[in-house]
């Protein structure tokens, strides 16, 4: 499972870092990033739905089986 | 290197007089006749209890109009408050307080307060200028801080059976957070809570009184910058001082306005969130026993008050006449950008009307939506998780000492301003 997050929409509400913190990050202006090429870790699946689900932008995609 | 002149009292006032006029509309207070037709944020019908007006106006509205204020509209829905949040071309925000006062069309794209009375692109440059000092990252250094005055407060509270949760505790805490952060004297706590009123409670009194009552906070703010300039350290006031934009020091109004903003945007916010919080679980047994047992849920819970609870609606003006939706809005006509009525639509959140303190998904909007997202709102996050995690480590039982004596801000900012609380079973 793969993240991306569209610089376009996101906000910086921060809670994909807030939910999910091994997944997202903040960057020096409070916009959301994701770690590394955004591959979700095994088992964090779930976390990554849920921080996804959470956006109120709507700026975050899951690709699943990425 | 020049004396820094901008902020004297000869060059302020000569700025201040420069400042175009705005317009002014008919002061219309008394019980209102229609909400769909005649509604207005400030009768105390409002203030007891918004939500059952909201949820009816969507059911049957969903667009609600009023003729106070020179003109305004009421959007209900989700749907219609997201797609005003994100639509800076057709709706400006320079006024974000719906009263009797328009300020002039060329007081933008920067407005009173930048950046949330700014338009693009400004706004994106002057909100650039605060984003560093209040990302997550940057909160969590004063997080410490804010858990040992919390305690503190606690600790006053000691051997007392009913405290008022909003005036002993909930108000000082943004006092005191927004206080460190600009380095204005703490103990200048009381005069930023009149400043609060003054500027959001303030909406239908003479136009006289208001322009006093904001010139009061504008002095106030004056002499604090005045001493960063004599004495400068390391805090956001000296830091906006400094700041520039476009190769320039910023202009005098944008260095007071965005002080201005902090100061009353910081504080009744993140205490009606508080207070709310805290009002819900006094009568909610269920809910704060299981936050005792479970302080890990707190951050989760604390969304769900935000999304009910959310103590913020902001203000649009509507750019130039055109149809919306199926209404006919009129240049200058205000928009009552409503967070709360957003928070509570049925087709956006299961149980809507119901608190849900495990709540999976929500995808609230109590800190607005679009490029102006509270720029606070990890501050007020971080102070409203500390807050209650002090609360219901150090006092976990608690009840509403009595339901009759709670009272409610007016306005766009609604929290608890009266809440006495039995400490204890």
């Amino acid at each position: 499972m793969r993240v991306t997050i569209d610089a376009d929409r996101c906000q910086g509400h921060g809670r994909c870092y807030d939910l999910a913190p091994q997944i997202f990050h903040d960057d020096e202006e409070g916009y959301g990033q994701v770690g590394g090429d955004g591959t979700v870790p095994a088992g964090l699946e779930p976390l990554a739905k849920r921080a996804a689900a959470n956006c109120p932008e709507r700026a975050i995609s899951v690709v699943e089986g990425a | 290197m020049t004396a820094d002149t901008r902020f004297s009292e000869e060059e302020f006032e000569a700025q201040r007089n420069l400042r175009p006029l705005g317009t002014r509309s008919q002061i219309v207070t008394g019980p209102v006749s229609d909400w769909a037709t005649d509604f207005s944020h400030l009768e105390p019908e409002w203030a007891a209890d918004p939500y059952r007006i909201l949820d009816d106006l969507r059911a049957r509205c969903p667009i609600a109009h009023t003729d106070r204020f020179g003109g305004g509209w009421l959007p209900t829905r989700y749907e219609d408050v997201a797609a005003i949040a994100h639509d800076t071309e057709r709706f400006s925000s320079r006024s974000i307080i719906m009263g009797n006062f328009r300020p002039p069309r060329d007081i933008a794209p920067m407005g009173g307060t930048p950046p949330i009375s700014s338009d693009p692109p400004f706004h994106h440059d002057a909100r650039k200028l605060l984003l560093p000092a209040f990302t997550k990252t940057a909160i969590g250094k004063i997080e410490p801080a804010t858990r040992a005055f919390c305690h503190e407060l606690v600790d006053r509270l000691q051997g007392r059976d009913v405290v008022d949760a909003a005036v002993d505790y909930a108000q000082h805490i943004p006092m005191r957070a927004i206080a460190d952060m600009l380095g204005f004297p703490p103990e200048d706590g009381p005069h930023f809570r009149e400043f609060v009123e003054s500027a959001l409670e303030g909406v239908n009194l003479p136009p006289e009184e208001r322009i006093a009552r904001m010139t009061k906070l504008f002095d106030y703010i004056l002499v604090q910058i005045r001493d960063h300039l004599d004495n400068p350290r390391d805090d956001l006031t000296t830091y906006l001082i400094e700041a520039e934009l476009y190769g320039q020091k910023l202009e005098a109004f944008h260095v007071a306005g965005t002080i201005g903003l902090l100061l009353i945007a910081g504080i009744d916010t993140t205490w009606s969130a508080i207070g709310a919080s805290l009002w819900h679980l006094a009568q909610t047994p269920a809910d704060r026993a299981r936050l005792v047992g479970e302080p890990s849920l707190v951050a989760t819970a604390m969304e769900e008050f935000l999304r009910a609870f959310a103590p913020v609606t902001m203000a649009r003006l509507v750019k130039d006449d055109m149809a919306w939706r199926g209404v006919d809005m009129k240049a200058d006509d205000w928009v009552l950008l409503s967070f709360p009525a957003a928070n509570r639509d049925p087709d956006q959140f299961d149980r809507a009307d119901e608190v849900v303190i495990d709540r999976e998904v929500n995808r609230h909007a109590a800190f607005g939506l679009g490029i102006h997202r509270c720029v606070g709102s990890h501050l007020a996050r971080m102070e409203l998780r500390v807050a209650l995690e002090v609360w219901l480590e150090r006092m976990p039982v608690f009840s509403l000492a009595d339901p009759g004596a709670v009272t409610w801000s007016a306005g766009q900012v609604r929290g608890p301003r009266t809440l006495p609380l039995r400490i204890g079973g």
